[in-house]
């Protein structure tokens, strides 16, 4: 008997009618397939350009219909607004219990070692970020005892509310943004694109990355297709808009 | 040359399977036992749905979830202006991969081992399994944490895995729930739509061990109970298995569509990963994906984007699983490929719109149709699938009766994205399956065709479609008459014009060379507008 990997592409072969090649498990020998040109008539690219005032608007439509927290800040203002969200984490006015409620002595952060440190500026003193890389990364327990993570992105599409992260070190490891339960993620303005074509043409530049795309925290609407929003990866997605870079 | 395998040798379901289904008092929870055979289990349609029918719980469960996701999806893809365009790139790209298979398999390999990941073969499901298991074993794995994926329930890999002694964990939370429940799932993308929350507290409780006592029914609390319950099986797995819901071939790219996060946790945090994927999954290029990301979500839960989209080539040092390992399944979908008519059910991205514009499907539920595939995609896959040890062949076997599981009244292919005629494949199949049985058994070929057709088509108060006009919108809602009254045999096809006939050409064909009256025109199903 041959290999399988001999058998499984003779028995292909055989389905489309070449012959020499066998037949199918069923003894079938198939007939060629005539298929018709590929038409490309879908929009490669949407009316709006990146980053324009419509395309914004769109995006924080979606994020928001997703029930993610957007921030529309300058660029300026971002470090300040990190250090809100952040120390907000600390009080006890949230909703979901933190898996981790003994962290009275400063709010644990997580960010790839390719973050902008001037995002971190306004941080309060106390703050303890934790950095994360291919070459040291954190195990997933030590994930699991952050309260937050916070990363840049590599593109977003306004039309579904998606967020794309690549790996990259300034948006770090895939666990890096999935194990801790709150995740600040900052995206440009000029990265967002309106339509899903444009933003895989972009990827498609390096298709070897890891890729993560986002559209709202996590759900799941398996029981009586009733919807729960954070069910696995960070139950909270702040999104950073930031213009003016 | 080895046979597909389906759990058993070919075998007629035992008398007693109507009795076990309906579980016994030392099994609350499971109406339906593990079946042997994944493609092949319980009564024959007819038997299964007249069983499914006096469950009242189920038909409300169903008929509300199907509906609730049918109006999300007409929104969602009502606002995509080039919708249409998209299902016809999206069909024609799916041609190409099948008339390319041999080519972009191996592209695919050859793409998958340039970035370090393991490609394997398999001809069929014990092979796939044996595959699983061995890489478990290597890796002293005697837990393995799982993404939902109907390629691995289609081979049984759970059961397979459990008889070697390794415990396969569903990390999907309605596949967890099937899972605890010792229960069989009835709906490709909402598995547990059969139960209800009540229901689901009580398996919870019973069955998951770490449940905390006084657990409620508030479906978040169900859920995160279940967050609690395998975050620690996700922080401690050594080995993940998946399925794919496409490859990329021209850059050996894997791609996982979810919501609730378990498959990113699967796919990213144990440092083995298995990827168990049809050879029908591949599409040719990354750009391809721009189509199928699109089509697929608005399709499949009725939204804009799932929350969560994986992607990965091979291995990526320092990120993720540092070994990965592909395996290619065949297990009969070369069978499929090789039929001329019946090869488009591979097109099938399994989003599983045509299961929830289904009247068939929304009165019997998942279960009936007695395979991992329910639904109008079922009935045109699982028999072809089970091609060659049985299938099509004859009232011999339980899975040619499905594809009479059917009213023909085209909802499916409205709403395909990758619109797959299934009405004429459904037909084409019945013709297939008359043929058969006539050359085996030289019986009068209608009588058994349109015994499973007649309970489809004959009982105007078990499939009553009245009162479904205003929901279902107008591809069905006008069909009521003329389904309801048509009579048991034959005759009936002809007699009642308003009863459609798929538009492609074979039907006629067929239909032509088998009887000397003409069939009435019956309105094409393009006229039809589904529910956008
Ligand atoms: S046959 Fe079409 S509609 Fe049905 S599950 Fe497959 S892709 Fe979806």
């Amino acid at each position: 008997m041959s290999d399988a990997r001999t058998e499984v592409l003779a028995r292909v072969r055989a389905a489309l009618g070449q012959t020499g090649s066998g037949t199918t498990p069923s003894g079938k020998v198939g007939t060629a397939p005539h298929p018709e040109p590929v038409p490309r008539a879908y929009r490669a690219a949407g009316e709006h350009a990146a980053g324009s005032a419509e395309v914004i608007e769109q995006l924080v439509d979606r994020l928001v219909d997703y029930k993610a927290l957007v921030h529309q800040v300058t660029v300026d203002a971002l470090p300040a607004t990190i250090a809100t969200l952040v120390t907000e984490l600390s009080g006890p006015a949230r909703g979901v219990p933190s898996a981790h409620p003994d962290s009275s002595a400063g709010v644990r952060v997580v960010v790839p070692d390719g973050l902008d440190d001037g995002w971190l500026a306004a941080l309060p003193a106390g703050t303890d970020v934790v950095r994360d890389s291919r070459e040291r990364p954190l195990p997933p327990s030590e994930l699991d005892a952050v309260a937050a993570v916070v990363t840049a992105a590599r593109v977003a599409v306004s039309e579904t509310g998606t967020i794309v992260l690549d790996g990259e070190p300034d948006q770090g490891r895939r666990a890096v943004s999935l194990v801790p339960d709150v995740h600040l993620c900052v995206v440009r303005t000029d990265q967002v694109v309106q339509t899903v074509p444009e933003a895989v043409r972009l990827l498609g530049a390096h298709p070897e990355r890891p890729l993560t795309w986002i559209s709202g925290p996590s759900a799941t609407s398996d029981i009586e297709l009733d919807r729960v929003e954070g069910v696995h990866g960070p139950r909270t997605l702040h999104v950073l808009l930031v213009a003016g870079v | 040359m080895s046979r597909t395998f389906l759990g058993l040798p070919r075998t007629l379901r035992r008398p007693d399977d109507a009795d076990a289904r309906h579980g016994t008092p030392d099994e609350p929870f499971g109406p339906v036992p593990h079946p042997q055979e994944p493609l092949r289990w319980g009564d024959d349609f007819p038997a299964a749905a007249k069983q499914t029918l006096k469950n009242d719980q189920l038909r409300r469960n169903l008929g509300h979830a199907t509906q609730v996701i049918r109006t999300k999806r007409a929104a969602v893809v009502g606002e995509v202006p080039d919708w249409e365009a998209l299902r016809d790139t999206g069909s024609a790209v799916k041609q190409q991969v099948m008339a390319q298979l041999p080519d972009l398999l191996q592209q695919l390999e050859e793409n998958v081992v340039a970035r370090g990941g393991v490609v394997h073969w398999a001809r069929d499901a014990a092979e796939a399994n044996r595959i699983v298991a061995d890489i478990a074993k290597v890796k002293g794995a005697d837990e393995v944490v799982k993404v939902k994926s109907m390629a691995t329930q289609e081979i049984g890999l759970n059961e397979a895995l459990a008889d070697e002694g390794i415990a396969a964990i569903e990390t999907d939370l309605a596949e967890l729930i099937v899972q605890l429940a010792d229960d069989m799932p009835s709906h490709i993308l909402v598995p547990a739509i059969h139960r209800n929350r009540s229901e689901i507290r009580d398996i919870f409780l019973a069955r998951m061990g770490d449940a905390p006592p006084d657990l409620s029914d508030v479906p978040r609390e169900l859920a995160m109970a279940a967050r609690a319950h395998l975050r620690r099986k996700f922080l401690s797995a050594k080995v993940a298995v998946s399925g794919a819901n496409f490859a990329v071939a021209d850059t050996g790219t894997l791609a996982v569509v979810e919501s609730e996060g378990n498959g990113r946790m699967c796919l990213t945090l144990p440092e083995t990963l298995v990827t168990v994927m049809g050879i029908e999954k591949l599409v040719p290029t990354f750009d391809d994906l721009e189509v199928f990301l699109q089509l697929l979500p608005r399709s499949s839960t009725g939204e804009r984007m799932n929350p969560y989209t994986s992607l990965w080539t091979g291995v990526t040092p320092g990120d993720g699983p540092q070994e990965f390992h592909l395996v290619l399944l065949d297990n009969g979908r070369t069978d499929v490929l090789a039929d001329e008519v019946g090869r488009a059910a591979l097109h099938c991205i399994r989003c599983s719109a045509c299961l929830n514009v289904c009247p068939v499907y929304e009165r019997v539920g998942g279960h009936a149709y007695g395979s991992v595939y329910p639904g109008p995609i079922g009935a045109i896959l699982t028999p072809q699938l089970t091609a060659s040890t049985g299938g099509v062949s004859g009232h011999h076997d339980p899975n040619a009766s499905l594809p009479y599981a059917s009213t023909l009244c085209g909802a499916c292919y409205e709403v395909c994205p990758v619109k797959i005629d299934i009405p004429s494949i459904l037909v084409d199949l019945r013709a297939r399956e008359v043929d058969a049985d006539r050359s085996s058994r030289g019986v009068d070929p209608w009588k058994t065709a349109m015994k499973a057709a007649s309970w489809v088509m004959a009982d105007g108060d078990r499939f009553a479609l009245a009162g479904r006009a205003a929901t279902l919108g107008s591809g069905l809602g006008g069909r009521d008459h003329a389904i309801s009254v048509a009579p048991p045999p034959a005759s009936g096809w002809t007699r009642s014009r308003d009863l459609p006939a798929p538009p492609r050409q074979t039907f006629r064909q067929w239909w032509a060379a088998e009887h000397t009256a003409p069939v009435e025109q019956a309105g094409t199903v393009e006229t039809e507008g589904d529910d956008r």
